[in-house]
């Protein structure tokens, strides 16, 4: 019964926050009705069972990723007054857009035929005396070690990607270079000139 | 249904306790940090409300309630309100899962001594520290002025690249317990360097000895994750003013510094959970072995608060380029290198768990 009430408060709030998210005026707003959002998921996901996802969930995405989101959103300088204007115009066309998308949807997936070992499958219970994190990693790092890796090298591209795409060297800029100052010696560093009285260097 | 209720109630009650001896606890811990930092700069400190200063920190919570609540006009007033209760609850929210001893609560059968006992209680504390970033930016956005903000932009940039060798450091002691459970962590440390050469449990067995640079890394991460000194940027006040608090007063401000030391007081606790043997004796014979595990916690904590605020008092604070530089090009190597050779040693020799 508890875990009834819980169900309806996180599924009804992240619904809620989700709405919020893409008509909240502010899109920093928005934003933190995204992280709102993620919280109740990551709620869904202990009710299931799925504590170590739940926890996943906030570390990632709540935690870095949104954090990022949040950052450049943050530093955005847009008149949203202005891009909001022509919103009348396009709505009609956005609206018959996203109908007929759901139809298309609707088509497709109401003729799939679930076979029934998925359906078991899918019910599949956690094994016993297993802990939440054990019977993941026992599939992840044996039956899915490939694609498991396949992720990891993808990720490894966008991440190169990235920082060959923003990486500049510029010229001209000071840099410290610690182990160089650490390894100065007095004889290096310093240098004793005699100076005649009123020669100057 | 009625049992459902007293359980309730049995846990609310228990929470409220712990709360409060904790924040007691933070309260004299603040008066201390203090007592600390004068001493070492040859000063009194606190010494005025209370015999040796004693009743310092609720004179200052007095003091707070009691001013004006200042919200600026300019400010988005909602964030601006929700961003310090943020900060408090998360830091408070942590010590659900911290076991602060083990077995059953003075013989009550329920009680334990940790509130929640959960399989990835330490997943838990990681998510909830790192959300501990959201109070900082929305209390630096929201206040709608510059020294704030910049202050939200570098503590971003700042708590998420420290939490990545937090993560790598979690991960080295994760591999040597085989469990995500803090209990569970704490128990491993039973038996370890110790015992393999014959000796009784003693403080030889905890991990800060077989993972020490993984010990040396997450006491500098854990100072740059909580903003302490020398890593305090987001509050720098030759800089920033204060930071993200320039705008705040009274009640609001007072969440935000005891969210901070809640947090700080968390992060001495992990260390002592995942590197000092938790509520274990430093040797495990009598006299030491009678003393209750919660009294061994407590002083390790204390310990490692110590630390914390001699680092406070004696380093000078870093530069943004440096700090980035030590979190990314240092750090980051490192412990990614600690994980893979700890993974190695204890698949080669068969000791993992």
């Amino acid at each position: 019964m508890v875990a009834a009430l819980f169900f309806y408060l996180f599924s009804a709030i992240a619904v809620a926050s989700a709405v919020m998210v893409i008509s909240a005026r502010n899109p920093v707003h928005s934003v933190l009705f995204l992280i709102l959002c993620f919280f109740n998921a990551a709620g869904l996901f202990v009710l299931l069972g799925a504590e170590f996802l739940a926890m996943i969930l906030v570390v990632v995405y709540v935690g870095a990723v949104a954090v990022l989101f949040l950052f450049v959103v943050m530093m955005l300088d847009v008149d949203f007054v202005e891009l909001r204007e022509g919103m009348l115009n396009y709505l009609p066309i956005g609206a018959v857009i996203g109908l007929i998308v759901l139809v298309e949807l609707a088509l497709a997936v109401g003729s799939w035929v679930i076979s029934p070992a998925s359906l078991q499958a899918r019910a599949a219970p956690l094994p016993e005396g297993v802990t939440n994190t054990e019977a993941l990693g026992r599939v992840l790092y044996t039956d899915f070690l490939f694609y498991f890796q396949a992720a990891g090298l993808v990720l490894l591209v966008a991440m190169v990607g990235a920082i060959v795409l923003t990486l500049r060297h510029k010229e001209g800029v000071k840099r410290q270079n610690i182990s160089v100052q650490v390894a100065r010696s007095p004889a290096t560093a310093v240098e004793v000139v005699k100076v005649k009285p009123g020669q100057g260097i | 249904m009625t049992e459902a209720l007293l359980t309730l109630l049995f846990f609310a009650v228990v929470s409220f306790g712990f709360m409060a001896g904790l924040l007691l606890i933070v309260a004299y811990l603040l008066w201390a940090d203090r007592k600390i930092w004068a001493a070492v700069q040859m000063r009194r400190g606190p010494n005025v409300v209370g015999p040796w200063g004693l009743f310092q920190s609720f004179a200052d919570l007095i003091k707070f309630a009691l001013k004006e609540v200042v919200i600026p006009d300019g400010a988005n007033k909602g964030v601006f309100v929700i961003a310090p209760l943020i900060t408090a609850t998360l830091a408070l929210a942590a010590w659900a899962v911290v076991p602060v001893s083990e077995g059953s609560f003075f013989g009550l059968v329920e009680g334990k001594w940790v509130i929640a006992d959960i399989n990835v209680g330490i997943l838990y504390i990681f998510a909830l520290s790192s959300l501990g970033v959201y109070g900082v930016i929305m209390g630096g956005w929201a206040s709608n002025s510059k020294y704030p903000f910049l202050s939200a932009l570098r503590s971003a940039a700042q708590m998420v690249s420290y939490e990545v060798s937090i993560g790598f450091v979690i991960v080295t002691v994760l591999l040597c317990a085989g469990s995500l459970n803090l209990t569970e962590i704490v128990r491993s440390q039973s038996t370890g360097l110790g015992t393999m050469l014959g000796l009784p449990g003693s403080f030889l067995d905890w991990y800060f000895l077989p993972l020490l640079p993984m010990f040396v890394i997450f006491f500098v991460s854990a100072l740059a994750e909580t903003n302490r000194p020398p890593f305090d940027l987001v509050e720098a006040e030759s800089e920033l003013v204060a930071g993200f608090m320039v705008e705040y007063s009274s009640t609001p401000y007072l969440l935000f510094m005891l969210g901070e030391y809640v947090a700080i007081v968390l992060m001495c606790a992990m260390t002592t959970i995942l590197f000092l043997g938790g509520w274990l004796p430093p040797i495990d014979v009598p006299p030491l072995n009678w003393v209750p595990g919660f009294l061994w916690f407590f002083l390790k904590v204390v310990l490692v608060f110590f630390m914390f605020a001699l680092v406070k008092a004696f380093v000078p604070r870093y530069r943004y380029d440096q700090l980035m530089r030590l979190g990314w090009k240092v750090f980051l190597p490192i412990s990614l290198f600690w994980v893979v050779l700890t993974a190695a040693v204890l698949v080669a020799f068969g000791w993992a768990p």
